[in-house]
């Protein structure tokens, strides 16, 4: 990201050094370039963020439904970042969300319950949970070996993507 | 001719597509102007007023203590909330009212902030709904966008709010002897 503001600020002053320069065949591919990256860094950006997003599953959360050989190969997965933008899911849909123990970590698990509902938990402090307006239930599929709501409590929409 | 309107036409889609992306990206990683709603941010903030949050420290997690910033709200994700950092994770903080006589203090656990309004009287945060994570926060706000149209550097106000309530508790520690 700070690569790109370093492309922003040098790309002005850079194309009226060009044009002031006599065209030759290394300048005209120069300012392609330029011109093409300034083009291609913003939507590649713009759809990873909004569209879709590539990621790689790590741990043993969610077995058998991802990484079922364990440690040595990890799942990858399409994330769709386009249906969740009106923040609707629905029960048993496997979301990411950032955690909210440590926001540079995503985790991905399963919606379990939605805002309204009664959820009976497994090791949470309280054994029957409300979960509260805005929040929803996430749990991995591997019960204990998944640091999820049963941890942390109901989760919220922190940047979270989908995958269904 | 019907070749020239659709090239025209395409060359006017690929330059909305590129323009929008730059705009997404510029309001996504640099900044945004915000227009706040609501008494919770008296004096420093007034309602209908104007400010620039800007997105780079959150993204270089580089929020403090003493900061405003825009954060998601924790019960409804399609509204934005204003309100100064008062704790960060593992901080110490008051969660009595000043009338009570019983202090309560609450520890901010690990990856949340706690936020509170500096119109401490009329404003939900989090001494009503807890401490919400660090990944909801959007933006720190930087700048304020007066009427008269120059830019009033809003650092300064922060400074001094945050002294002022420094102050204060500092006073009712004094009184209450803890």
């Amino acid at each position: 990201m700070v690569l790109i503001m370093l492309i922003a600020t040098l790309y002005s002053p850079l194309s009226s050094f060009l044009m002031a320069q006599q065209t030759t065949a290394g300048r005209r591919y120069l300012r392609a370039f330029v011109s093409g990256f300034f083009v291609a860094v913003p939507v590649t950006v713009t759809v990873l963020d909004r569209f879709a997003y590539v990621a790689r599953v790590e741990g043993a959360s969610m077995q058998p439904f991802f990484n079922p050989e364990g440690g040595l190969k990890s799942d990858i997965v399409l994330l769709n970042r386009w249906s969740v933008r009106n923040y609707q899911v629905q029960r048993g849909d496997i979301v990411s969300i950032v955690s909210p123990k440590n926001p540079q970590q995503k985790i991905i698990k399963r919606v379990i319950g939605l805002e309204g509902d009664f959820i009976r938990t497994l090791g949470y402090k309280n054994q029957y949970v409300r979960v509260p307006d805005g929040h929803f239930w996430i749990e991995g599929d591997h019960h204990g070996h998944s640091l999820d709501s049963n941890s942390f409590g109901p989760a919220t929409w922190t940047s979270s993507s989908c995958h269904r | 001719m019907f070749r020239r309107v659709l090239g025209k036409t395409l060359g006017f889609v690929g330059y909305t597509i590129q323009y929008g992306c730059i705009a997404h990206c510029a309001f996504e990683y640099i900044g945004e102007f915000v227009v706040c709603s609501g008494p919770s941010m008296e004096p420093t903030i007034i309602n209908h007023d104007v400010v620039f949050s800007e997105r780079m420290s959150r993204h270089l997690c580089k929020i403090q203590k003493g900061d405003i910033v825009i954060a998601k709200s924790p019960y409804d994700p399609n509204m934005n909330i204003c309100k100064r950092v008062i704790g960060l994770e593992g901080d110490k903080v008051c969660t009595s009212s000043p009338s009570d006589l019983f202090k309560t203090h609450t520890y901010v656990p690990k990856g949340h902030v706690w936020l509170e309004g500096d119109n401490l009287r009329n404003s939900t945060d989090s001494r009503s709904y807890g401490p919400i994570p660090y990944a909801l926060i959007r933006g720190r706000v930087c700048l304020k966008v007066t009427k008269y149209i120059d830019i009033y550097n809003i650092k300064k106000t922060a400074n001094v709010s945050f002294c002022n309530i420094r102050k204060l508790v500092m006073i009712r520690s004094h009184v209450y002897g803890f």
